[in-house]
């Protein structure tokens, strides 16, 4: 018995594991799941011994690249990705935050050029800890509190 | 340097900028040296700054290069919505060099990523203003024969002023002392005093301007602006605690100059104005020889 699985098993495919519920539909958006045809399953507000609540997805085969998946580690910094093959666990990966983040992040400030003109945002992780972007333009320090995932 | 952008003071090694001092000792001494004939120096001012411009202008009319641009938004094409990276676009097509200074922050180095020749930024609202931090360097290098080894005191807003964290930057390459001065509310941010911790340069803060000043090489005052506060009590007593005057001076060092980005509100008195240690409007005159130094360096026109 498999608590945590209230969705079905997939054959071949990617189960990323350890969202917090409340940023389940950010990783949607960020992987882009939303615009893909592969068979894409969630459950959401699932109980974790961890987290409180969590929230998993399936997605049918389908694998990633580490600097895709190294997108969401914004918000779901203790995702685990589960390499399914043929039923099976045949990896598991943590995600990492990437040392350039381009385009996933709005700059905290107003007066920013890339909040101002369509310009894709980048940043320079100074913190890995507490999670601090520089911006690569106005150069303001964005932190874990001001956060905005686009 | 050649064909480099200037965008930021940290975009250039300590090399390179005693480089451009020397290059500027050179124009002071010949400023009329016609090194740009046949250059196109476009002068994109998206908000005004008489100032800035005319500095700007005068070191490019020196040096006998032309000039096309605009000085405030209304006349340009932004005011018809154009957007910066199709003006940089267009106007990266008709000349060797942009001057730009524009109110959003980034908007230069954006720009400089978009533009087909090297840009020079005179200012990206309260970001960086580089050629700002090169003339306070050239006016430090000038009046003291080095930038090693000084005691310099920063004196009144030192929170927001983007003239003393650019200049903290560039000076750090020489080994200084600082001294800060400033209300409470108006202290250096952290990220400074870290940074300064980080390459072991010692710095002091203290919210009394007294006679500490005696021990100082190089005076840095700033503006504190009103509308900084919240409470209008707390910057009635803030602008006249941190106010310099000339009696004040009495005790300190003959070497001593006192510097002001300028325009300055009531923060240096005017009776300052007539001691020979009084130096921010030599100071401002030195912006044309920098700018003279910079715009010729990365155009590669000057060996
Ligand atoms: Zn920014």
């Amino acid at each position: 018995m498999n608590k945590e699985l209230k969705v079905n098993a997939i054959k071949d495919g990617t189960v990323i594991d350890h969202i917090a519920a409340h940023n389940l539909f950010k990783v949607i958006s960020i992987l882009g799941l939303d615009k893909i045809s592969n068979p894409v399953t969630f459950g959401n507000n699932l109980e974790s011994h961890k987290y409180g609540t969590k929230a998993i997805i399936k997605i049918t085969d389908l694998f990633f690249q580490d600097d895709e998946i190294n997108k969401i580690s914004l918000v779901a910094p203790n995702a685990v990705l589960n390499i399914i093959r043929d039923y099976n666990v045949v990896e598991k990966k943590r995600v990492d935050i990437p040392d350039v983040v381009m385009g996933i992040v709005k700059c905290f400030n107003p007066k920013c050029i890339t909040n101002n003109e369509s310009v894709v945002t980048r940043f320079n992780l100074i913190d890995k800890e507490n999670v601090a972007l520089k911006c690569h333009y106005c150069e303001k320090i964005t932190d874990e509190k001001q956060l905005y995932v686009f | 340097m050649i064909n480099r952008s200037l965008v930021s003071i940290s975009d250039f090694s300590k090399e390179e900028i005693l480089k451009i001092l020397d290059v500027a000792a050179d124009f002071e001494a010949n400023p009329n040296q016609k090194l740009l004939d046949g250059k196109v120096i476009a002068s994109l001012f998206f908000e005004p700054s008489t100032r800035t411009r005319l500095s700007f202008e005068t070191a490019i009319q020196r040096l006998g290069g032309r000039i096309i641009g605009f000085s405030d938004s209304s006349s340009s094409s932004a005011s018809k919505g154009e957007t910066l990276k199709d003006t940089i676009r267009m106007v990266s097509n008709y000349s060797d060099l942009i001057v730009m200074r524009h109110p959003l922050e980034g908007a230069a180095r954006y720009a400089s990523e978009e533009s087909k020749v090297p840009l020079i930024n005179a200012g990206d609202g309260a970001n960086q203003h580089p050629t700002q931090t090169l003339l306070d360097l050239y006016s430090i290098y000038k009046t003291q024969g080095t930038l090693d080894n000084l005691n310099i005191f920063m004196v009144g807003d030192l929170k927001y002023g983007r003239t003393v964290h650019s200049l903290l930057i560039a000076m750090s390459h020489f080994n200084p002392t600082f001294n800060f001065i400033s209300p409470e509310s108006l202290k250096m941010p952290n990220e400074y005093k870290l940074f300064l911790d980080s390459k072991g340069i010692k710095y002091y803060e203290h919210l009394e301007f007294t006679d500490i000043v005696e021990a100082a090489d190089i005076l840095y005052m700033t503006r504190v602006q009103r509308e900084r506060f919240s409470d209008h009590l707390e910057y009635e007593k803030v602008k006249n605690v941190h106010v310099l005057r000339n009696d004040m001076l009495a005790n300190t060092k003959n070497n001593l100059r006192i510097l002001h980005p300028l325009p300055r509100v009531n923060e240096i008195h005017t009776d300052v104005d007539d001691n020979p240690k009084a130096y921010y409007f030599q100071q401002a005159a030195n912006g044309v020889f920098a700018r003279m130094a910079i715009i010729a360096t990365i155009l590669g026109v000057k060996k």
